[in-house]
């Protein structure tokens, strides 16, 4: 069970409290991770990537375990304590300073 | 008694706002999708309760919600809007090329005659058309297809198709907005167009009379005389007698006539409402006096329509959506301003009162009128 932290708006339009859990049949990459999360919350499609290309939005960041992986392919894997679910991963919207 | 509902879209969320009659009591329901930006909620004429809205932000994207009991509760519908083909370039603001680039919903006009389906113009300009309700949308891609497609820019909000228009009485003819490349009919249900600018002039372009490259920033139209438009261009308020096929200006003895919004009466074809605005480069009232002008005869005659809105030190700002129009027997008049108060008058612009004064920055408005 891989648990997901999703900012508060996609929550809200998820219509979900707290984490995300979605299991992952494979590796725990990046990519398979956000395919489980849209299967299951369909409506977070085009929230995060784009439908098409599957390119994060520009304003999404993820990080996992105090690492950034908004840059990473999709077949990044990530890490173990994500993938047995001891730590989140999160997608998070990108703040700016000032 | 009839009944009116107020579709409110704000910078933060949606607002439904309902009252009889008298519209003298209202009760305010919102905000929904808070935090979101709503570019446009409007309802549909054939099944009224149904209620489309388009949720926006730049770091989720393009969420689109209907709701199918008069906007208590809303459902999550399709958000893929993907142009046809290869999307192409269009000008940049210095005029050289830039992609297409799919950015938000600035628009949804329903069908009159079936629920199922609705038009929703977007930024970077296009027209997508919905059959099922909402579900999956297809570009109605003629339009950009025009010819002059790789010469429209964008103006200051982007490149955004804002307005919709469908013909009451003749269900092949569309007229559609793009700021900034102008205003565009179909005569073949939005199969092919063609820019229907002729009598506009616009300074910022380098022909100030091409034939695309206008900042059209609202048309309107009576539904009981379709072939008589108007327009509030960037600079400009236009009228055609020839269903865009040609423009004089009707800008009179207005004291600015740059603006955003128009409106035209329910049951007086030739009564137009507009809200002055200073200038381009200073987005709000001049003199700090919140004014709308009223002609009565189609133009080039305005009075201005003050009572009950604010005559001094008011520095907001009226945007293209946010003006409607009622079809009661005493017709209303609302809109909505950035300083998120929405005005109304239930006398046709007599009197205003604020039927609510505190919302986020109001960048759309639109009312039913349903049976009690």
């Amino acid at each position: 069970m891989i648990r997901i932290e999703l900012p508060a708006h996609l929550r809200t339009l998820a219509r979900v409290n707290g984490d995300v859990q979605v299991d992952v049949s494979g590796a725990a990459t990046l990519g398979a991770v956000l395919d489980a999360l849209e299967a299951c919350h369909p409506v977070l499609r085009g929230t995060i990537r784009d439908h098409v290309t599957l390119r994060r939005r520009p304003f999404v960041r993820y990080f996992a375990c105090e690492e950034d992986f908004s840059h990473e392919p999709p077949e990044t894997p990530l890490p173990n304590a994500v993938a047995i679910g001891v730590e989140p991963f999160l997608v998070v919207g990108a703040l700016a300073g000032g | 008694m009839s009944r009116v509902r107020v579709l409110v879209g704000t910078r933060k969320g949606a607002f439904v706002l309902n009252s009889d009659g008298t519209r003298k009591q209202w009760d305010v329901g919102g905000p929904h999708f808070a935090g979101w930006e709503i570019y446009h909620v409007k309802g549909s004429a054939a099944d009224p309760s149904r209620i489309f809205a388009s949720q926006s932000s730049s770091w989720f994207g393009q969420v689109m919600q209907r709701s199918d009991d008069g906007g208590s509760t809303w459902q999550p519908v399709g958000n893929q809007f993907s142009y046809d083909g290869v999307p192409g370039t269009h000008q940049w603001y210095d005029g050289t090329p830039h992609p297409w680039e799919f950015k938000r919903v600035w628009h949804l006009e329903p069908s009159a005659t079936d629920p199922d389906t609705v038009l929703a113009g977007v930024e970077d300009a296009a027209l997508f058309k919905s059959s099922d309700g909402g579900q999956t949308w297809k570009e109605l891609s003629g339009l950009r297809g025009h010819g002059s497609g790789p010469a429209w820019a964008p103006g200051a909000g982007g490149l955004c198709l804002h307005t919709i228009m469908l013909d009451p009485t003749n269900a092949s003819r569309i007229y559609i907005a793009i700021s900034a490349a102008g205003a565009f009919r179909s005569d073949d249900s939005g199969a092919s167009w063609r820019p229907i600018n002729q009598g506009l002039r616009s300074k910022h372009i380098p022909d100030p009379t091409a034939e695309v490259g206008h900042c059209v920033h609202r048309i309107a139209m009576h539904r009981s005389r379709p072939n008589v438009l108007f327009m509030q261009k960037h600079w400009d308020v236009m009228r055609s007698d020839n269903a865009g096929d040609s423009w004089q200006r009707i800008s009179g003895n207005l004291p600015t006539d740059f603006g955003f919004t128009m409106g035209v009466h329910a049951h007086e074809p030739d009564t137009v409402y507009v809200v002055p605005i200073k200038s381009d480069s200073e987005h709000f009232p001049l003199d700090g006096k919140l004014q709308v002008f009223r002609s009565r005869s189609g133009g080039n005659e305005w009075e201005p329509l003050t009572k009950g809105l604010p005559q001094h030190d008011c520095y907001v700002n009226v945007l293209r959506g946010a003006m409607a129009i009622d079809s009661l027997d005493s017709c209303g008049v609302y809109f909505g301003t950035t300083g998120g108060q929405v005005y109304a008058s239930p006398d046709g612009g007599d009197h205003w009162t604020a039927i609510v004064r505190d919302l986020p920055p109001v960048l759309s408005v639109e009312v039913q009128t349903l049976p009690s």
